[in-house]
């Protein structure tokens, strides 16, 4: 097991991964983080492809930098200047890639379509969100800098912010706790931005305990990571939905007050009007080391995934 | 079927009797079957909202001049879960077959997520359900994850 247990395999969900399969992951993580120049090129030779139907930028460039610093060369799919404005199927599209990278790091619109990919492709998918459904490699950053801030993942107390609806983000996270022992997760959102049935239905099966609150206020005394979403207007089937709920909630200095001594802010960013820039300048804001971190998560995962570590 | 039931309508010679359909499911079956009655030499005679000491109520469809096939019957136990199908041949019963729910149902179903891959790419893949409860009868989307409930599933196959 170990590496083994990573090679080849492609990164759909987080819940195929187990704990031991993470904290190998963030233990190379670290390493990368604590000896940043990086002579070994242990990717040198290989193909990573990136295909985002959607916009990106963190985890886009993330995988491209990452790819590179491990000796990688990286191709990318522009979708607004390829086949798939003739019509070319997400299938075909996969399968040519396929034969052209040694993995292909994607994004898109529709839930299932990474699965969709790694069925028509003998090479790793690494899912960089799909619809609002998954998004590993965001959680698995997200974790890691939650251990590499606060020490560890499991006992804290943490809040998830916003919109647990539609935030594939959100989700994933909540799905990566479930392999630790965290101590009270809080989900606080509106009504209507609460978590969909196949994602209650998921963090019931994998035995994650959640409280629903309606403010943070009330609870963020006792909360050690605060988990902000973005209310991810692209996804509201009804454009008058997302007027009614924009703005719902917002964190600011002020509204940190009154928050526990070491608590961090986290983000996935983009942020809107949902995070206030006054709070960049508090200690608690951990978004912008959380972006970095995104670099040597994506460097171990490559690494583990295409074997580099191996050699 | 009871003396009562036997009662209502003849037995029939050639064809397939559908029994322990629940309830107002009758006119479901039959269009799942393509409406049979439209076919010439083909009968269907609809017994609807009888007692059952197993069901409380439920339908029965004889349809004569029809035998169904298993491909038909996996299709009926979505929308009729507890249905026996009898192939009668010369007004004897020449095999009984149980309409069991599949676990895993391919190309049958749609997933009603507007931005599931399985519905955005459906000229290049086939759907794929698996079932999550056998009562109520619910699938799942492989691909999104989103559930189809029975009205659903009768909408779409009935």
């Amino acid at each position: 097991m170990g590496r083994d247990a990573w090679y080849g395999r492609d990164v759909l969900s987080i819940l195929d991964f187990s704990r031991a399969d993470l904290e190998l992951l963030f233990d190379s993580a670290d390493s990368i983080v604590d000896q940043p120049v990086r002579t070994k090129k242990s990717l040198a030779g290989k193909i990573v492809a990136t295909a985002f139907f959607e916009p990106s930028t963190r985890t886009r460039l993330s995988f491209s930098a990452a790819a590179l610093k491990l000796g990688a060369d990286v191709i990318d799919l522009s979708p607004d200047v390829s086949s798939l404005l003739k019509g070319e199927s997400l299938s075909d599209t996969m399968r040519m890639l396929d034969g052209y990278a040694d993995l292909i790091a994607m994004r898109h619109p529709s839930e299932g379509a990474a699965l969709l990919a790694s069925e028509v492709a003998s090479v790793p998918i690494v899912n960089g969100g799909d619809g609002s459904q998954h998004h590993p490699s965001q959680a698995m950053l997200d974790l890691f800098t939650v251990k590499r801030l606060k020490g560890r993942i499991d006992g804290l107390n943490y809040a998830v912010l916003g919109d647990i609806r539609y935030a594939r983000s959100a989700a994933s996270f909540l799905y990566g706790l479930a392999r630790y022992k965290p101590g009270k997760v809080s989900l606080v959102s509106p009504e209507s931005l609460r978590p969909r049935n196949e994602v209650k239905d998921t963090i019931k099966k994998v035995g994650l305990k959640t409280e629903q609150h309606d403010d943070l206020e009330s609870i963020i005394a006792d909360v050690d990571v605060i988990y902000m979403t973005r209310i991810q207007k692209e996804r509201f089937p009804d454009p008058n939905e997302y007027e009614k709920v924009k703005g719902s909630y917002r964190i600011t200095k002020g509204s940190l007050a009154n928050a526990k001594k070491g608590s961090i802010v986290l983000h996935a960013l983009p942020r809107t009007n949902e995070l206030a820039y006054e709070v960049d300048s508090l200690p608690n804001a951990a978004y912008m080391k959380q972006a970095r971190f995104g670099v040597p998560v994506r460097m171990a995962l490559l690494d583990l995934v295409l074997g580099g570590a191996k050699k | 079927m009871n003396d009562k039931e036997t009662m209502l309508v003849q037995k029939i010679s050639d064809g397939t009797v559908i029994d322990h359909v629940s309830a107002g499911k009758a006119l479901s079956v039959l269009r799942l079957l393509g409406n049979p009655q439209n076919r010439e030499g083909v009968t269907v005679a609809l017994v609807m909202n009888v007692g059952s000491s197993k069901m409380g109520r439920k339908d029965i469809l004889k349809v004569e001049g029809v035998e169904l096939t298993d491909d038909q019957v996996q299709k009926l136990a979505l929308i009729a879960p507890l249905a026996s199908v009898n192939i009668i041949r010369s007004y004897r019963v020449l095999e009984k077959k149980n309409a069991v729910p599949p676990k895993t149902v391919r190309g049958v179903l749609s997933c009603t997520g507007a931005t599931c891959v399985s519905v955005r790419e459906k000229d290049s893949i086939s759907s794929v359900f698996t079932m999550a409860s056998s009562s109520p009868l619910t699938y799942r989307c492989k691909y999104c994850g989103r559930d189809l409930n029975e009205q659903e599933i009768a909408s779409q196959l009935g």
